[in-house]
């Protein structure tokens, strides 16, 4: 290049970006969007408050001097062995084994919020693969990875979560696969239409110009441009999996007891609800509100990074 | 090596690019294709620009695509440096892309609006191993100024720049890796015409420093002209007529051309109301369905009977200089009044499109 030499006497460019405003990229803007969004603080909030409640369950337990599985049938049960009501000892009642429904509250955080954002993880990744592999490469890669999607979501799902779970007996990563495999095929197919549309931009042509092989493209070009919408599914995905690992444990197929879990307490204590309002209560409130939680940061998330489609929606 | 002085920097031998069309969801099957480029051959000498000009839709942007392998070929060889490198699988042409780059027709759909300039123009870089680290962003930075921007705006989004400004970028990408040949797909149809003046320019003096060649591709003739050496015509995938630009502007031959060039506006309004204009009826034929014969005899003043059925080849007519080629049975001639004829037809037809309308939109 021309070392030494002054750049080009030519014309100034023609317009100077305005001095004094700050250079911001649309993952800053995004933020702060999202800051000043009262619906995502709180949910924000809740969701670091169960965090804690589920990285705290061995403390919680230790305070209260329960252990999970602990069945307490003098103090925790009536004369008639019915589940006792909220007390000082225990704080939100007891099971009908007389265990303590707080401590297993917040070790079923544990299972539901380490299943949701596991599962839902894996899930947005197998659909990031094959969405991307599926629009990108096109023709016959993605006639075939486009009918396997659409098989995959004409699936019964409980069906086949019950044949399955029949044939190799219920366990926690049997329910994280079943969750998996049944929630990438959306993913896959809002990434693939994405890649689609992006594949046809002139700054992929352009970087396929410079010698970018087709892996850089997908990862360096193609990636960034998918993040949005990546992380308002996974947020959103979520919520959906915490209820279907719950589900999943309320007809039995997930955890196997004496595992304290929201869906299997919930089961349990449909039987009780007459005697003991507090068994079905507690787990339901958290299971709602953490799903709730999950569901408000999604769309706040959403609003945040795609302002657009937010207008849009205060519009229509 | 096979570099004679002699041997243009790039050939085309009859290249010829189809895009099939195809129907139904799992079983896909072909039910006709766009002839986009039907036989091309071009040559383009070291050092020159080569205009390409035609309508929207004649198949310019594809013919590009194939000059710099963006597309595979239906048919036809590409022959870089005396090199064919119309078979090349995408693993060796990467090493290619060092003297062969592109500058694309919309700044805003050509820079990924997720990364930083100083990625952007380093990429090419990064790609061939060229330079890392405090190198890289050096070498960026001397690019940026090269191009008229400022080096300071090294991370910054594309966002943050102008049309003009974000051409510029794409100019800088373009000549990270020192290429030999740039083609040029309408650098400057997507900007304001005060801004079109400064990037013509540029690419001029960058030229004229880097000893590079172009291809130069645009719908508007003025700006054509101000850029090449020589000059080559493209009517729905096909070449019509290649001559330099002051014989193309002074002798046109085909009837195309000069219903083209006749389009161009003059900006004086008294000059422009005596001048007689060439209208052409009908809109371009569908380049799936091209037309037997000559492309253009649906549309041109002068067809006759040979010109549906036989199709004229592309070479030198009776009275024309070296290097003057043109496709046409009956070529015009250089005092012959083609308005007329035009007009005739004009009113067999009723209504009538003016090419080269698009120039006063913006």
């Amino acid at each position: 290049m021309a070392s030494g030499e002054p750049a080009l006497a030519l014309e100034r460019p023609e317009v100077e970006p305005v001095a004094g405003i700050a250079a911001r990229g649309p993952w800053r803007l995004a933020w702060e969007r999202l800051r000043r969004d009262r619906a995502a603080i709180a949910s924000t909030a809740f969701i670091v408050f169960i965090s804690l409640v589920a990285i705290c369950a061995p403390l919680i337990a230790h305070l209260t001097g329960h252990p999970p599985d602990a069945q307490y049938r003098e103090t925790g049960l009536s004369i008639n062995g019915i589940p006792v009501g909220p007390n000082r000892t225990f704080l939100f009642g007891t099971d009908e084994l007389g265990r303590d429904v707080l401590v297993r509250v917040a070790y079923g955080a544990r299972i539901s919020l380490l299943v949701g954002t596991v599962a839902s993880g894996l899930a947005v990744l197998v659909g990031i693969v094959v969405g991307m592999c599926a629009g990108y490469f096109g023709t016959a890669v993605d006639t075939f990875l486009s009918r396997f999607m659409d098989v995959i979501l004409s699936f019964p799902l409980l069906l086949f979560a019950i044949a399955l779970v029949t044939v190799v007996g219920p366990s926690l990563p049997l329910s994280v696969a079943i969750i998996v495999f049944f929630s990438w095929a959306p993913v896959g197919r809002v990434v693939r239409g994405q890649v689609l549309s992006l594949r046809e931009k002139e700054f992929v042509e352009a970087a396929r110009s410079i010698g970018a092989s087709d892996l850089r493209i997908l990862v360096v070009d193609i990636l960034p441009n998918l993040a949005a919408q990546i992380i308002v599914y996974a947020t959103l995905l979520v919520p959906l999996s915490i209820v279907f690992e719950a589900t999943l444990s309320f007809l039995g197929l997930g955890v196997v007891p004496p595992t304290a879990e929201w869906g299997s307490m919930l089961a349990e204590a449909v039987s009780y609800y007459q005697v003991a309002w507090w068994y079905l209560a507690f787990p339901g409130a958290a299971l709602l509100f953490t799903t709730l939680a999950f569901n408000l940061l999604g769309d706040s998330v959403r609003d945040a990074v795609d302002p657009r489609g937010e207008r849009m929606f205060v519009r229509g | 090596m096979t570099s004679v002085g002699t041997e243009p920097l790039l050939r085309l031998e009859d290249v010829v690019k189809h895009f099939p069309i195809r129907r139904g969801v799992v079983f896909r099957r072909e039910v006709g294709r766009v002839r986009a480029v039907d036989g091309v051959s071009l040559e383009v000498g070291r050092g020159e620009t080569l205009g390409l000009v035609g309508e929207t839709g004649c198949g310019k942007s594809t013919l590009a695509r194939c000059m710099t392998r963006l597309h595979d070929l239906t048919s036809g060889r590409v022959v870089f440096d005396g090199r064919d490198i119309s078979r090349l699988p995408q693993r060796r042409l990467r090493r290619l892309r060092t003297d062969l780059q592109m500058i694309f027709q919309d700044p805003y759909n050509s820079l990924n609006p997720r990364r930083r300039v100083g990625s952007i123009i380093g990429d090419p870089l990064a790609i061939h191993g060229l330079a890392d680290g405090a190198e890289r962003q050096r070498r960026v930075q001397e690019l940026m100024a090269q191009v008229g921007l400022n080096p300071e705006h090294y991370n910054r989004f594309p966002a943050e720049f102008s049309g003009g400004q974000r051409q510029r970028i794409g100019i800088a990408r373009a000549l990270a890796l020192r290429p030999r040949l740039v083609v040029c797909d309408e650098p400057v149809s997507a900007l304001d015409v005060s801004i079109q003046a400064q990037i013509l320019n540029l690419l001029a003096d960058l030229q004229e420093r880097l000893g590079l060649t172009y291809v130069f591709i645009a719908h508007d003739l003025s700006v054509v002209r101000h850029v090449s050496t020589r000059i080559a015509v493209m009517y729905l995938g096909k070449i019509v007529e290649v001559a330099t630009t002051p014989d193309l502007f002074g002798r046109p031959r085909h009837p195309y051309t000069c219903a083209l060039l006749s389009a161009i506006p003059v900006p004086d309004p008294d000059l422009a109301d005596r001048r007689t204009r060439l209208l052409l009826s009908g809109d371009v034929p569908s380049p799936i369905d091209p037309p037997t014969g000559c492309r253009f005899h649906p549309r041109c003043p002068k067809a006759r009977e040979r010109c549906r059925r036989e199709e004229p080849r592309l070479e030198r007519r009776n009275g024309d200089p070296e290097g003057h080629v043109t496709a046409c049975h009956y070529p015009v001639e250089p005092d012959e009044e083609l308005a007329r004829a035009a007009g005739t037809r004009e009113d067999e037809r009723g209504g009538s499109v003016s090419l080269g309308g698009r120039y006063g939109e913006r």
